[in-house]
């Protein structure tokens, strides 16, 4: 295993749903405080030295300029803040970002977090901000929503691979059954196949219950420099691996629809600099923003062969209790996805899992844990893979 | 009295101080008012491109020909939006999906004149165009695929 490149030592998240007459900004004050108080070692005033927060999109709340203002809400003026955007990825590239700051030495304690409130725009509006990260005049000019390419690289699965819509429900309803056991999740209902087969179509052959809701949350995380993490916590979980790539951002130019690879390369630098395999992996979050999107998570981080992501659902391998439990929170389809606020949610998850404190949700013996979020048409794509560091 | 509105509705090229048309967006996109599905040729490595770009993924040239296409393909893969972004609300359920055009090069658009039912990976397309040109920017005429 390789040296920490950094220490997680706290882990806070909003509850995540429909936080009607809850600002964006009260959200993240929500999770920062619950990372705060989980770490009562640490004086935020004078021990935090940054804070590295992503946001996907202004149109939401008619708000720009967010990393001062998140910054000012949590109490923390006059200190530097960054605020990136890698659409449902920004948050981990908050993260990666966060590394660097914390490997180059500048940096010893930062907050990482997250946000987007998004449920008081129409299903519709939020369609339109949402594609905003596709290509605008070749994707959006079309009429292509997200939705709808997700759809495509779903049809192109099921035509190379034979993988069934019956195999995209199985996803769903999992993560549902996982999000029971979740209370800072959106919905906490168990679903059938036959519920989501019979869904709304969206963009067939992906159906209302195939697509991860519009979400309220936010998310945050105390980060320090490995050789200080043990002033703060007993149980650090230290980031051992951090992979990142990017794609085109339009889907046509690539050569092969039922894959990204983004996941792929970010995964194998994860992989090498954490010197472990997929089969080292105990819990993984992963980015089902659509159910085929985890299917292709499944195959991408090696986890099983290419065409096989469908198989690995249909033997119930990714539930909790089995090989390689994934999306233990509920993942975006049932912890909900507020996407600025995805990538440092799934480190919370993990986070918790490493350190014992998933309660009901609990893995048994967890020592490594990764993470993989990609933004837009997988045009974003980053991995990190975790270890517990008592 | 001139006719503003036709005088707006005319296509403006941009072009560089030789006179050649500069390979852009938007003339790709006025070539299309035009009924052409034009695209590039690298000067340097020969790629072809559809639409065109600033600098070449592959050599990184920025010297480019104009190059017509035929505006045959084949369907790679594709969906049915019936949740589409609000301007697209009046026109649902519609195909959209990936065309593979016969020269190489691969475009996104919608699929119309065929029933939803009837279309099949690998099916044959051809280019056609939209009349309507919006009245606001981006004033880009549309090109869309449909059955050969």
């Amino acid at each position: 295993m390789a040296s920490p490149i950094a220490s997680i030592v706290s882990a806070g998240i909003s509850k995540f749903g429909v936080r009607d007459g809850i600002y964006g900004r009260e959200l993240f004050a929500e999770a920062e405080k619950e990372a705060v108080d989980r770490c009562p070692n640490l004086d935020p005033q004078k021990d935090v030295q940054a804070l590295f927060v992503g946001m996907m999109s202004e149109s939401y709340e008619h708000q720009a300029h967010v990393a001062p203002l998140l910054l000012d809400w949590v109490g923390l003026l006059p200190k530097p803040a960054f605020r990136t955007e890698g659409a449902c990825a920004s948050s981990s590239v908050a993260l990666r970002s966060a590394l660097f700051s914390i490997a180059s030495g500048i940096y010893d304690i930062v907050l990482v977090g997250g946000v987007e409130k998004m449920t008081h725009v129409s299903t519709t509006g939020v369609t339109e901000i949402l594609a905003m990260a596709s290509d605008f005049p070749f994707e959006q000019w079309h009429g292509i929503s997200f939705p709808g390419i997700f759809g495509m690289m779903a049809v192109d699965h099921m035509h190379r691979y034979g993988t069934t819509e019956e195999q995209l429900a199985k996803v769903a309803v999992k993560n549902h059954e996982h999000g029971v056991l979740n209370a800072k999740a959106h919905f906490q209902k168990r679903i059938t196949v036959s519920d989501v087969l019979s869904s709304q179509p969206v963009a067939w052959p992906l159906k209302l219950y195939d697509c991860c809701p519009r979400s309220d949350g936010a998310s945050c995380i105390i980060l320090t420099s490995p050789k200080i993490a043990k002033k703060f916590t007993d149980t650090p979980v230290n980031i051992i691996g951090s992979g990142h790539a990017q794609d085109t951002l339009s889907l046509a130019e690539r050569e092969n629809f039922s894959t990204m690879q983004v996941t792929k390369l970010a995964s194998h630098q994860a992989y090498a600099m954490a010197k472990v395999t997929p089969q080292d992996i105990d819990v993984a979050e992963v980015h089902d923003c659509f159910t085929i999107a985890e299917i292709m998570a499944y195959e991408d981080l090696g986890f099983c062969k290419p065409g096989e992501g469908g198989k690995l659902i249909d033997e119930g391998q990714t539930h909790i209790g089995a090989r390689i439990p994934i999306n233990t929170s509920g993942g975006l389809k049932a912890k909900g996805h507020p996407v600025g606020a995805t990538g440092v949610a799934q480190a919370c998850e993990i986070f918790l899992q490493l350190t014992n404190q998933a309660g009901k949700r609990q893995v048994s013996d967890a020592k490594i844990g990764l993470t993989q979020n990609v933004g837009g048409a997988a045009s974003t794509g980053l991995v990190h893979v975790y270890q517990r560091g008592d | 009295m001139p006719d503003s509105s036709r005088q707006e509705s005319k296509t403006v090229f941009n072009k560089d101080e030789a006179g050649t048309v500069l390979p852009t967006i938007q003339n790709f996109y006025n070539y299309c008012s035009e009924r052409r599905l034009m695209g590039t040729r690298c000067v340097k490595c020969g790629a072809l491109m559809c639409p065109p770009r600033a600098i070449c993924r592959k050599c990184l040239s920025d010297k480019f020909q104009w190059v017509e296409f035929e505006g045959h393909g084949k369907l790679l893969t594709y969906t049915i939006i019936h949740f589409p972004p609000t301007q697209f609300q009046a026109l649902a359920p519609y195909a959209v999906g990936i065309v593979k055009l016969q020269e190489g090069p691969q475009l996104s658009t919608m699929i119309k004149n065929v029933k939803v039912e009837e279309i099949r990976i690998g099916m044959p397309l051809h280019v056609d165009y939209e009349t309507a040109i919006p009245k606001e920017w981006p004033r880009w005429a549309r090109y869309f695929f449909k059955p050969e």
